[in-house]
């Protein structure tokens, strides 16, 4: 990238005054790196947005997150358990190749691979059937409203670059040799890789050959990754950089009141909420023996009620956040606006610990990620001292995501008592939600494997079933209601808030924020 | 990271110690104003740490004391304060002043505890080293270079996840405690050994040892009585330079977030907190423990200055 | 040659004490998959990495492949860990060295002002402000810095190393671009603050040592001029501890370039190892400490050398 002739020229073309005026280059820095550019090897929101600016799927979303067509140009369910994608033609890989019905049906054989951490994405049992170089087959077990909810980010690999360059398997971390399509990408988006240094710096190039209108008028993206807050904020402030993103909620007054710079804000999809052990008989971290007090709905609801969600948004989250009522935020769900939370009422709450038998509370670790979520930290001291209140001691473990998820998930042996944990579904859809966070599971973590306090109801799991196959979508939202009310009746879990995004924005730069947080270079303009 | 610096007075130093204990180091001190006000300067925030339960206004370890919606209420001299708090408030509520007071006990402690523990094992080991010489010395010189490849950083790091993995569920306020005495006390007890190995190796040749090993003095009397006493003098001055390196690694490790509990916040927490709060025009969270922190650093090192200058004979 | 045997004694222990110490940094699956991963496809990856084996076998595998300098592959970037170290070495080395630098340029007049004024209010100033700029963490210095700088002045950048220019395949550098020199002034400042303060309070130190000396009031009695004495005479006595102490130190700069680089997104081997820990990124882990252990036994077996060469007693004493 910045090799001895390039910075010549570049001196060069900077002496000639500004020649190259029309050259749009768009700079920018997230918190987090991209660390590969394998599109299969991280389900992981930030890496496949950042790679969706250079690969595509069949399907794509807009600005409003409503799916739309992008390299299929229509589809229609033949059968019930037969899918038809009818793809577009004229599409160009970035290196010339052409897109046809090979490399969909190669790509759905990658996909699932393994190594590929986006196996989900297509059932194992379904099958891909090339009906002629523009059409597939999608030949499915059983029925599957849902399928192309993730396909957005299930992007199309070139089959035959991918076996020139020996990529056909996936990036795995176990690989001993690098793999090719981990530090090279080919796709039909809007913008080619120019050159990507892991955890450094990422250069993206227009591609002319893209089959739609760009709306952009970018030449080229630089990414950067900055990990410490400040001084990304420091970056956007200077006019170093024209977006960044996160920036703290605290920050967001700042940046608006810089000159030249600007705080987009929005909701964001991903659901804030608390968990209780209610499996164990005896909780691992409390001074309660014998019995496990979150076993009782009373105790449950009490910590609902002694958690004043106003405060936290006006105190910690700076109002960038909606408190919420369910596991799923109000945008994923029509209905949702049925629901409410129980009110903040310390006296209540301490009444129903009374009822339950501890009137004079007791004491119970809370552990609770640091660099994870908006202000994770901040919340869950906020808790602990709104617990204190109704007479609840709590030893609040905050500790690094790294460790705090090999302590709380599966893997750790779901070795906590009382969490913060968030959660977006990545289909967009409440079925992820019941199938992942309330459906019932064993002790190893089968079924609902990040339902970390293991709450369980036998008709919740029955519903879900019966979610996953209906077709018909006023039906399927009448039995999520059903759902999400037996869950909130038993407190399942106490849902705190939906976070705010807050993205900094140089003026003179128009873009899209999308609530799942991802950065779409196509909507983007820069004066 | 300094343990070199000192080396070269120190061991100039070592031989002089017994004259040192009379009425010149007195007469040095009054002499010098700084060193004056910088002894009245330790001993007011040490007492004021000493004694923070006593005078801070509010209990900061309390949280069913503190109130979420007090937040990022500023010092009283500016709008919107609020008469309660004098230094304003931090991002949950809690009164900075007393959170300075409590803060500062828990790093001075923090400071003291690893100081001595690194001194007791580093002064152990370097007698040893350089009183046995050999093998003994060479083993306990290397083992000083493998402590030298991890930073305290990543030590406490290691440890805090290794005592975790080991000891299971502990009270975490206690805990955190613990870890952090042993990481700085473990990164920090190389410096003393190469001070007093230097040393002993000096005074080890020296007749008056000679003499007692020939009579039949057991070695570890002759180590703990004779040659300890020569080298107290740099131990003496690593030590105020220590405990200043100690608070600050500290307040870096709460920045990594592996420091002391954000509920029973430090010096360094707190600082580590405000840091995030900069930007956004809530400068005193940062600051003021900042400012308390820069001072207690500063006083105790401008004493250990003196003591430097004082215990050097070739300054006279 | 029992030196030599010693370092490498020295490399392995640091090599197994990291081994057995990572596996409680955290769980490095988590890192590598998305949340939805199933958990047998987890144990699978597991399985694949050679993690459920042994802790002694693991190290073996690591030694085994550590000795043919191949380091295994980064979790995260999927890419060899030599690789990596190749190009993230030129950084942190160049902010080490503009940091010694500094540390030398501006600490070594100002000893040997306070050296030589010792009663000076100036040389107080010096101490106690040298002493104020070690009392604040190195991260709340470096956000201050950027705060003056980057955001209220607009002088400097705020991270990152500017345009970096390419020399022969494998070094880049920034001291040939303006904004690389820029953009390495305040990292720089951070990082050196701290060797800045020692190597001021050692030059003073030993140049109030060495003024009293025999030597130099000789030299003031032939009658010479006081700068010469000053500079010929007594600078260069104080000189050989601080060489000393400064080739130390580059080791201890490097090892303290992690909070440095995480602060103003330096692409250093600092930051990239402070990622690994906050990934789990064993192999970076590892690969790191190996280094820093390799540097510090290198630079240890240097100075006992030149100690050897410099005074003449050792070698008496040891023949």
């Amino acid at each position: 990238m910045s090799n001895k002739s390039f910075f010549v020229t570049a001196l060069m073309l900077g002496c000639m005054g500004g020649t190259a005026a029309q050259a749009e280059t768009l700079k920018y820095a997230f918190q987090g790196t991209l660390n590969q550019l394998d599109p299969y090897s991280l389900n992981e929101t930030f890496t496949l947005g950042a790679l969706g600016n250079a690969y595509e799927g069949l399907t794509r979303r807009g600005a409003d997150l409503q799916i739309e067509p992008a390299l299929a140009e229509r589809w229609e369910v033949i059968e019930p358990n037969r899918w038809r994608f009818y793809l577009r033609q004229g599409v160009k890989f970035h290196n010339g190749n052409d897109f046809t019905a090979e490399d969909v049906a190669f790509s759905a054989e990658r996909v699932r691979a393994e190594g590929s951490d986006l196996g989900t994405r297509i059932n194992a049992e379904a099958t891909v059937e090339i009906v002629d170089d523009y059409t597939v087959d999608f030949v499915l077990p059983g029925p599957n409203p849902i399928l192309h909810y993730e396909w957005d980010t299930w992007y199309i690999m070139d089959k035959d670059w991918t076996e020139a360059n020996d990529a056909v398997s996936v990036t795995s971390a176990s690989d001993t040799t690098p793999n090719y399509a981990a530090l090279n990408a080919n796709g039909t988006g809007p913008f080619k890789i120019a050159s990507h240094e892991p955890g450094v710096k990422t250069v993206y190039e227009k591609f002319d050959g893209w089959w739609d209108t760009a709306t952009h008028n970018l030449d080229g993206v630089e990414f950067t990754p900055i990990g410490s807050d400040a001084t990304r904020v420091a970056a956007l402030l200077s006019g170093e950089l024209d977006m960044v993103y996160p920036i703290p909620v605290q920050d967001v007054k700042r940046v608006n009141d810089n000159a030249g710079t600007q705080a987009l804000t929005g909701p964001e999809l991903r659901t804030i909420f608390l968990g209780m052990d209610q499996m164990r008989d005896e909780l691992l971290y409390s001074d309660v023996k014998g019995k496990n007090p979150f076993k009782d709905v009373r105790v449950r609801k009490a910590f609902y009620q002694s958690i004043d969600i106003e405060a936290i948004k006006a105190k910690v989250m700076r109002d960038l956040s909606t408190p919420a009522a369910l596991m799923i935020s109000p945008f994923l769900y029509a209905r949702a606006g049925e629901f409410e939370r129980y009110p903040y009422d310390p006296d209540a709450a301490k009444a129903l610990l009374a009822e339950a038998g501890y009137p004079d509370g007791f004491t119970v670790s809370m552990d609770c990620p640091n660099d994870r979520y908006v202000n994770d930290e901040a919340i869950c001291q906020a808790v602990a001292a709104m617990l204190a209140r109704v007479g609840v001691t709590v030893d609040l473990v905050a500790q690094p995501k790294a460790k705090y998820f090999a302590k709380v998930l599966a893997s750790g042996g779901y070795d906590t008592s009382f969490y913060l944990l968030g959660w977006t579904p990545g289909s967009f859809d409440s079925w992820n939600i019941l199938e992942n966070l309330i459906q019932c599971r064993d002790e190893a973590g089968k079924g609902g494997a990040f339902n970390l306090g293991g709450y369980c109801n036998a008709d919740v799991d029955a519903l879900k079933d019966q979610i996953l196959v209906e077709n018909d979508p006023e039906k399927r939202d009448a039995l999520i209601a059903q759902a999400y009310t037996i869950a909130n009746d038993e407190v399942s879990h106490i849902p705190l808030h939906q976070q705010g995004l807050a993205w900094g924005v140089a003026d003179g730069v128009e873009l899209a924020q999308r609530a799942d947080n991802q950065f779409v270079f196509r909507f983007v303009t820069k004066n | 990271m300094s343990n070199v610096s000192t080396d070269k007075t120190e061991t100039a130093a070592a031989g002089m110690l017994a004259r040192m204990v009379d009425s010149d180091i007195f007469h040095s001190f009054l002499k010098s104003k700084v060193t004056v006000i910088a002894a009245i300067g330790t001993a007011v925030l040490f007492l004021l740490a000493f004694f923070a339960p006593l005078i801070a206004p509010h209990d900061p370890f309390d949280l069913a004391t503190i109130s979420i919606l007090d937040a990022r209420v500023p010092p009283m001299w500016m709008e919107y304060a609020d008469p309660r708090f004098v230094l304003g408030t931090d991002d949950q509520g809690r009164d900075l002043l007393s959170g300075i007071f409590y803060g500062m006990r828990i790093s001075l402690i923090v400071g003291f505890c690893s100081v001595i523990a690194a001194a007791i094992l580093g002064i152990t080991l370097g007698l040893v080293a350089g009183y046995m010489g050999g093998r003994v010395d060479a083993v306990i010189m290397r083992i000083a270079d493998i402590q030298l490849t991890f930073p305290a950083i990543l030590i406490a790091l290691l440890i805090d996840g290794a005592a975790r993995g080991i000891f299971g569920a502990l009270d975490r306020e206690v805990f955190s405690f613990y870890i952090l005495i042993f990481s700085l006390a473990l990164s920090f007890w190389v410096q003393y050994a190469r001070t007093v190995r230097g040393s002993t190796m000096v005074e080890k040749n020296k007749e008056y040892v000679q003499a007692a090993r020939v009579i039949g003095i057991p070695a570890i009397i002759i180590m703990v009585r004779h040659i300890l006493p020569n080298v107290t003098g740099p131990v003496l001055v690593i030590a105020t330079i220590n405990l200043a390196l100690a608070i600050v690694t500290e307040a870096t490790l709460s920045f990594l977030g592996v420091g002391m509990p954000p509920t029973q916040p430090s010096l360094g927490t707190l600082i580590a907190i405000g840091n995030d709060f900069l930007y956004s025009g809530e400068w005193w969270i940062a600051i003021f423990p900042g400012l308390a922190l820069a001072l207690l650093v500063l006083n105790v090192n401008l004493l250990g200055d003196w003591l430097r200058d004082a215990l050097n004979p070739k300054l006279r | 040659m029992r030196r030599l045997l010693q370092a490498m004694i020295v490399m392995l222990v640091v090599a197994l004490l990291a081994f057995t110490l990572f596996r409680f940094v955290g769980d490095p699956i988590n890192q590598m998959v998305g949340i939805e991963t199933s958990i047998e496809e987890r144990e699978a990856l597991r399985e694949r990495l050679g993690l459920n084996d042994p802790i002694p076998v693991q190290f073996a595998r690591f030694i085994q492949s550590a000795v043919q300098f191949d380091f295994g592959t980064s979790y995260q970037f999927r890419q060899p860990v030599s690789d990596l170290f190749l190009k993230r070495i030129p950084a942190t080395l160049e902010l080490s060295f503009a940091s010694a630098v500094f540390a030398l340029v501006v600490g070594i007049p100002m000893g040997i002002y306070a050296g030589l004024n010792r009663e000076s209010w100036v040389s107080k100033v010096f101490l106690s402000v040298s002493l104020v700029g070690i009392s604040l963490p190195t991260f709340f210095i470096g956000i201050l810095l950027i705060f003056f700088f980057s955001v209220n002045l607009q002088w400097l950048p705020s991270f990152g190393r500017g345009e970096v220019v390419e020399i022969g395949s494998w070094w880049t550098t920034g001291f040939l671009t303006a904004s690389g020199l820029k953009a390495l002034i305040l990292p720089s400042i951070t990082l050196g603050l701290y060797q800045m303060t020692l190597i001021m309070r050692l030059i003073r130190a030993e140049m109030l040592e060495v003024i009293r000396t025999d030597y130099i009031k000789f030299a003031r009695a032939r009658g010479l001029p006081d700068r010469l004495v000053h500079f010929r005479h007594a600078l260069k006595n104080t000189l050989v501890p601080v060489i000393t102490i400064t080739g130390l130190q580059l080791g201890a700069i490097i090892a303290f370039a992690t909070i440095t680089e995480t602060v103003f997104q330096w692409p250093g081997m600092g930051l990239m190892f402070l990622q690994a820990v906050q990934n789990v990124d064993i192999p970076i882990m590892s690969a790191y400490l190996l280094l820093t252990a390799f540097l510090f036994v290198s630079i240890n077996f240097v100075v006992d050398i030149l100690y050897f060469l410099i005074d003449p007693r050792l070698r008496i004493e040891r023949a």
